[in-house]
């Protein structure tokens, strides 16, 4: 490990033990599964044997009739959203389609939908039920490849999607949800300047986020209607609006508790059971739990999804890019939604290029819907982009470090997507790469090293941060959004920092929907960049009331006193006083009161993130099998609050990357089936599989914010995917465009290039 | 279900046939609980064989043979030096057994009669020419464990039967074993084809004995006498090699599924056992200096 160095702050770049780790690793947290209540039922989900099929009856009757069942749902008890009802100011989730996802109406559109959901005695009872429940089906042919569910003649998932972003409107439905353009310059002429032209076309598996804790809630409905739900999520407020528009209720009726989050990365953006819950709870008169099997996680939450992709790029012969195009078909799963429009932003926005025009296409499969993960729709559009950019490096026998520096964006390239760049790290990224060690390290025989890069947005957002200073001088940090990341760390930090007082001082808390204002929910990079910049004003503000009740002590002006180590410091008849944070707090009553500050803002002004990744594998030539040997990731992540945590997130944003790059992938039988809804058979890596991930954190702070925070979580899963394909098409002598690299994939390429060969 | 868990060699079988084929004998039980908790029918008694002395025992005659106890953990198994030494092939076979808590649990006899077509342990245990000490109500008998496994998750064993021990006999000097799998992890998954070769060489390097035994090609772990013969005679030159691995090859029956497709098993069967007949062969070799 090894970061650049640091400014000067107190609190701010140590390592303190996060808030939540003792509960964590000795089992006291408490998760979704483990929260209970006295005389809660236990919910349980019927779910569709068929990837497509129309429901011509459902009878519950028999199931009702079974002695303790208390109560079944069907989606006739979900509030009917119309068409002008799905959107909130025209923008997704839409909840026309969630409402149909969480319980399906007319149609099943995957192995795995939910039907119906049923509360009973106990979880045996409930499974028995479920057996009783009748379902007539008509099955319809499926589909759940992209580039044939985009062919004339496939099976129609919805018969009134018709494709948008193309005019004329097409007359017929199909599966193409909607069409995308971006177009920067132009393309035709860029190609014409370019002296190579290389194009590919690649196909990435959707993959899953494998989180560790499986979906479960808990609901309970009081006679008046007040209704409280404990899950995990990642965004209490995010459940409680989305179960308020799905169940047609005011916000205030609801409040959410958030539990601990056992892994989130974009798959808990979403609901599945809370308003299952709900409802059952709401018809049965008691609590009501629901817990996902890993199985039910696999079948019915969202992957990332899958895609097609055929790009092509042009160069000069000095390596100067000119033109790069790309046509990104990506799986949306049951309903439209996958983030196609962002891989188009994100493929080339490492690299100046004058022409780039990409065109995105929404693609609805016989699939789960699918969701966000981590950095949603780059890793795959990166994955082409990177691998071109590593061809032409080949092609013109030049490094490929050399060549990316060569088109490196810097301060002021203007993106393909639109805005003007302003400070942001990639140069370095790609400069700390070269000077590395493992860059020059000599490889074996079947070796290959791979470098690839990787850009993310990173988001601000709707941020509440309470701060609240106790009778004893400690600190109440509360903010509202789940600690995914080691965000509660982060917030003490940054509270400490600006307080001028020990971090052990400050107590993050994670409060509930009604007793913090609304956040945004923890996505996008966003928490410790726009949540941290309300803690920070927070702080700020505490430190002036501070002051405020110092001056009203003292009885002087409050300009004449200063805020260091902690304590309020004034020169009072030539004598240096000091008033201590816990004296201050231990006369607030005298001073006015208890001594506490709110903030809620929208913060702006979230920095860029880059990282350059570098990787060697070794190819077992008989096999296929790849093995990473070695793997850097190098980021900017802006400041590092604790640096402990930045590394963990590039190193967790790595492993998924490989995993996605080297072995995960969906499995079905020619029904649309699942054949391997389990980590036996759907290949995450295990810590046996990876060398220790090495980072190295290059600081380019964020003028945008007090500590220069960039977001840092979801830039380390894009690099990876190209990494892991550069080192193993160096290693094999061929190029690889098609993910999963498994072994027996990456056998028949050899052994196709061996042919060629010959 | 009811628990059992005798500490006495003798009521094992006695349970088990009060149990009137709805007994279930359980050592590790890293399949058998998985499979409950998956949903799979449990059994009326559970017969625990952990606390039986004979059962949990590795001994080594004063003619080189071993027996070990049916319910002895890998761990226990890995930490043998002599059985390691003597049996390298069947030890790591059984050491690439899933996890390191797995290991503290799952035995040779488990993995055995769990009769899956891609158990680790049983291509080592055939080509080694173990055999199976198995007790029943009607008296004690030894097969080879070639002979355990009829088919994909059955075994010739008598609902009242259960497995005691393995015996490894003595063997000549310059013998030794190896055992190669292939999957996509590094551990915690289930061969896609598994390989084991068992041979003796004689004083100047020349094959004089081999057995060849795979996993994963085919509904039992299947023995290749074939692929035994290319080798014979041979001091496993490179061109014997290349015969031999297409030997393998052709000798598998695998079927396509989640794990691997026909073309790859049986390729990468290849590949495993001439990688694992080299081993064999340099571990031989070794032992004779």
């Amino acid at each position: 490990m090894s970061r650049s160095p640091n400014g000067s702050w107190r609190s701010v770049g140590t390592r303190p033990v996060r808030p939540d780790g003792i509960d964590k690793v000795t089992g006291r947290a408490v998760f979704s599964a483990d929260f209970n209540l006295p005389d809660a039922l236990q919910g349980a989900v019927l779910r569709s044997p068929f990837a497509h099929a129309r429901i011509l009856r459902m009878d519950t009757a028999r199931a009702l009739a079974l002695p303790g069942v208390k109560a079944i749902i069907t989606a006739s008890d979900l509030p009917e959203i119309t068409e002008d009802q799905a959107l909130i100011n025209g923008q997704p989730p839409d909840f026309r389609d969630m409402s149909a996802n969480i319980l399906a109406r007319t149609k099943v559109l995957y192995e795995g939908h939910a039907l119906a959901a049923v509360a009973a005695v106990d979880a045996k009872t409930a499974e028995q039920a479920l057996a009783l429940i009748d379902v007539e089906y008509e099955v319809l042919p499926h589909v759940i490849d992209v580039q044939q569910a985009m062919a004339p003649d496939a099976p129609v998932l919805h018969d009134s999607l018709i494709t948008q972003g193309i005019t004329p409107a097409p007359s017929r439905p199909s599966n193409i949800a909607s069409r995308h353009e971006q177009v920067h310059g132009d393309v035709e002429q860029g190609f014409a300047q370019a002296d190579i032209i290389l194009t590919e076309e690649f196909t990435t598996q959707p993959v899953h986020q494998g989180y560790i804790e499986p979906h479960a809630c808990m609901a309970r409905v009081a006679s008046d209607g007040q209704t409280d739900i404990w899950c995990s999520s990642q965004g209490q407020f995010m459940v409680r609006a989305y179960c308020a528009r799905l169940l047609d209720m005011p916000l205030s009726r609801i409040r959410v508790t958030p539990l601990e989050i056992g892994g989130g990365f974009g798959g808990k953006t979403t609901v599945y059971l809370e308003p299952l819950a709900v409802l059952l709870a709401r018809r049965s008169g008691r609590p009501v739990k629901i817990q996902m099997s890993r199985a039910d996680v696999f079948r019915a939450t969202g992957p990332a999804s899958g895609s097609y992709i055929s790009m092509k790029i042009g160069a000069l012969n000095d390596g100067t890019l000119v033109a790069a195009q790309g046509i990104l078909c990506y799986q949306a799963g049951a309903f439209p939604g996958s983030p196609v429009r962002l891989g188009c932003m994100t493929a080339f926005a490492p690299y100046d290029i004058a022409n780039v025009k990409m065109i995105g296409y929404d693609v609805v499969v016989n699939r789960p819907k699918s969701a966000a993960y981590r950095a949603p729709g780059a890793p795959m559009a990166s994955f082409a982009a990177e691998s071109l950019i590593d061809m032409l490096a080949q092609r013109l026998g030049m490094d490929p470090l050399e060549l990316r520096i060569r088109n490196a964006a810097r301060d002021g390239t203007r993106t393909a997507y639109g805005p003007r760049f302003k400070e942001i790290g990639y140069l370095q990224t790609l400069q700390a790469a070269q000077a590395h060690p493992h860059y020059s390290a000599p490889l074996g025989q079947h070796q290959g090293r791979g470098v690839a890069s990787g850009f993310w947005f990173n988001m601000g957002g709707q941020s509440s941060a309470a701060l609240t200073l106790n009778e004893d001088g400690t600190v109440m940090v509360t903010t509202a959004n789940p600690d995914i990341g080691g965000s509660r760390a982060s917030m003490a930090l940054m509270a400490a920092e600006v307080l001028e007082i020990d971090v052990d001082r400050v107590r993050p808390e994670i409060a509930d929907t009604s007793s913090i204002a609304y956040s945004d929910l923890t996505g996008g990079s966003r928490v410790t960049f726009a949540v941290g910049m309300a803690v920070t004003q927070a702080a700020t503000e505490l430190v002036a009331s501070l002051q405020q009740r110092a001056a009203t002590l003292w009885d002087i002006p409050v300009d004449q006193i200063d805020w260091r180590e902690g304590c309020a410091v004034a020169s009072i008849d030539g004598k240096q006083e000091i008033l201590s944070l816990s004296s201050l707090a231990a006369q607030a009553g005298k001073t006015g009161g208890p001594i506490a500050a709110h903030v809620s803002i929208n913060a702006q002004g979230a920095g860029p993130g880059f990282g350059t990744h570098i990787c060697d594998v070794e190819v077992d030539p008989d096999t296929g099998r790849v093995t990473v040997l070695r793997y850097t990731a190098i980021q900017d992540v802006g400041t590092a609050v604790h640096p402990s945590y930045v590394e963990g997130q590039l190193q967790g944003g790595a492993v998924q990357g490989i995993g996605w790059a080297l072995n995960e992938a969906y499995q079905y039988d020619d029904n649309g089936a699942q054949l391997n809804p389990g980590f036996l058979d759907y290949r995450v890596p295990v810590a046996s599989d990876l060398p220790m991930i090495d980072t190295v954190l290059v600081e380019v702070p964020n003028p945008r914010h007090p500590f220069g925070v960039r977001g840092v979580g979801e830039v380390p899963i894009i690099p990876p995917l190209g990494a892991v394909a550069n080192a193993v098409s160096r290693a094999t002598g061929t190029r690889h465009v098609d993910l999963p690299m498994s072994p027996p994939v990456v056998l028949r390429a050899i052994q196709r290039a061996a042919r060629r060969r010959r | 279900m009811q628990y059992q868990a005798p500490t006495d060699l003798a009521d094992v079988a006695a349970l088990l046939a009060s149990a009137d084929g709805k007994g279930r004998v359980m050592a590790g039980g890293t399949d058998l609980l998985a499979r409950f908790a998956a949903g799979m029918p449990k059994p009326d008694v559970l017969v625990d064989i952990k606390h039986i002395a004979e059962l949990m025992d590795i001994e080594q005659a004063s003619d080189g043979s071993f027996t070990v106890g049916a319910a002895v953990c890998g761990a226990a198994i890995s930490e043998h030096a002599a059985l390691c030494s003597a049996w390298p092939g069947v030890t790591e076979a059984m050491d690439l057994i899933g996890s390191v808590q797995i290991q503290g649990r799952a035995s040779l006899g488990g993995n055995l009669c769990n009769a899956s077509p891609a158990a680790d342990a049983v291509p080592a245990l055939i080509a080694a020419g173990a055999i199976c000490r198995i007790l029943g109500s009607q008296g004690e008998r030894q097969v080879s464990v070639a002979d355990i496994i009829c088919s994909p998750g059955k075994t010739c064993l008598d609902s009242d039967e259960f497995v005691v021990s393995l015996y490894l006999p003595p063997r000549p000097p310059r013998s030794a074993d190896a055992y190669l799998r292939l999957i996509p992890r590094s551990e915690m998954d289930i061969a896609v084809a598994g390989a084991a070769v068992n041979l003796t060489l004689d004083s100047a390097d020349v094959v004089v004995a081999a057995t060849i035994a795979l996993g994963a090609v085919s509904p039992v772990p299947l023995l290749v006498p074939r692929a035994a013969d290319v080798i014979l005679g041979s001091k496993l030159e490179a061109d014997v090699m290349t015969r031999f691995k297409s030997v393998v090859s052709a000798s598998c029956r695998p079927i396509n599924d989640k794990r691997g497709t026909i073309d790859y098993r049986n390729h990468v069967a290849g590949v495993l056992a001439a990688r694992a007949a080299l081993i064999a062969g340099k571990r031989a070799a070794r032992e004779g200096l």
